[in-house]
């Protein structure tokens, strides 16, 4: 954490994990609520994006419903050495979504990890292809997703904690 | 969907204007009306395609703190299991992926001693293990796909 947020700039974030309203003015209810101008909030907005604590400001998509069906998630096994110039050079790929250095687990010896949504399994499987040979690595796996069982925006700064009863194990809304 | 759909698609992930009235400044890119920029995405919502817009936060500078997780989970178990899963805060995106290890979802909390609570709470109630895998380095997190035609 880089530095400690304001309590104006948690109210902000609160209101900006949801979803803006398909409006004219979408930025007003969030500046009435705040008692700040729209433009304060827009301001806000785009500092907390020159900070890079807002990654990105737009529409989240559902892939699946925008015929982009196929998702794999792919696992290389790397001497530890050679992980940052393949992880760079998975990245370069506009097809790859995520990429990722991860401890390995005894019982998954794989550690680095690349998603990629494609319009068919064959792209998927001819892209993990063209990504192996890229980083010249060809012991890897590609585990297909055949069911999305939740897929959600992360809620910041709610109530409760673990150790609150009221939602253990249960989603509080 | 028709193109004029696509590149709205590819607009609003990326280049949404910050500016009081962003869908009249969407449809001044796009040679569109203002009411035609929300019908259209009006209609990419009800068909759920869009499925929010708001801003994507970096966790870590939350001070939040996340990981991934994987289960094997028996064929006729997997309804009940991924109800005690997807139950608990935090678990944002949970997929059964064709492999041994068939379940996998990412753990978000505002702190480790959070997310060690929750994995021990999910072995404790299903009675199956959760192998952790921690990153250890972030290369690439850009969730936009792209919708042009013809491209994957």
């Amino acid at each position: 954490m880089s530095r400690p947020l304001t309590p104006l700039e948690i109210e902000l974030v609160r209101m900006l994990q949801g979803d803006i309203p398909l409006v004219s003015r979408p930025f007003l209810p969030v500046a009435q609520k705040l008692g700040i101008s729209e433009k304060e909030v827009l301001g806000h907005i785009q500092r907390l994006q020159r900070e890079g604590i807002i990654r990105r400001f737009g529409a989240a998509l559902r892939h699946r419903e925008a015929g982009i069906t196929a998702n794999a998630m792919i696992v290389w096994q790397l001497p530890r050495e050679k992980l940052a110039a393949a992880g760079e050079k998975l990245a370069s790929f506009p097809e790859v979504t995520h990429c990722y250095q991860r401890r390995p687990h005894p019982q998954w010896p794989y550690n680095l990890y690349a998603v990629v949504h494609c319009r068919t399994r064959e792209a998927c499987r001819t892209l993990a292809a063209r990504l192996a040979a890229a980083i010249g690595c060809n012991n890897y796996r590609l585990l297909f997703s055949t069911d999305e069982l939740k897929k959600e925006s992360m809620r910041y700064f709610i109530q409760g904690t673990f150790e609150d009863e009221s939602w253990q194990g249960g989603e509080k809304r | 969907m028709d193109s004029l759909d696509r590149r709205l698609l590819n607009m609003i992930q990326e280049d949404f204007p910050l500016t009081e009235e962003p869908y009249a400044e969407i449809g001044r890119r796009l040679g569109l009306t203002e009411k035609e920029v929300l019908e259209r995405l009006t209609r990419l919502k009800k068909r759920g395609i869009i499925r929010r817009i708001g801003a994507v936060f970096d966790l870590r500078q939350l001070g939040y703190t996340s990981t991934l997780c994987a289960m094997q989970v028996p064929a006729e178990r997997l309804n009940e299991v991924a109800a005690v899963v997807n139950g608990f805060l935090g678990v944002t995106h949970n997929y059964l992926r064709e492999d041994t290890y068939n379940m996998w979802f990412t753990l978000i909390g505002p702190s480790r001693k959070y997310l060690e609570e929750v994995m021990a709470s999910i072995e404790a109630r299903t009675g199956l293990a959760v192998m952790e895998l921690p990153a250890e380095k972030s290369y690439k997190i850009r969730v936009k796909f792209n919708m042009d035609e013809g491209s994957s």
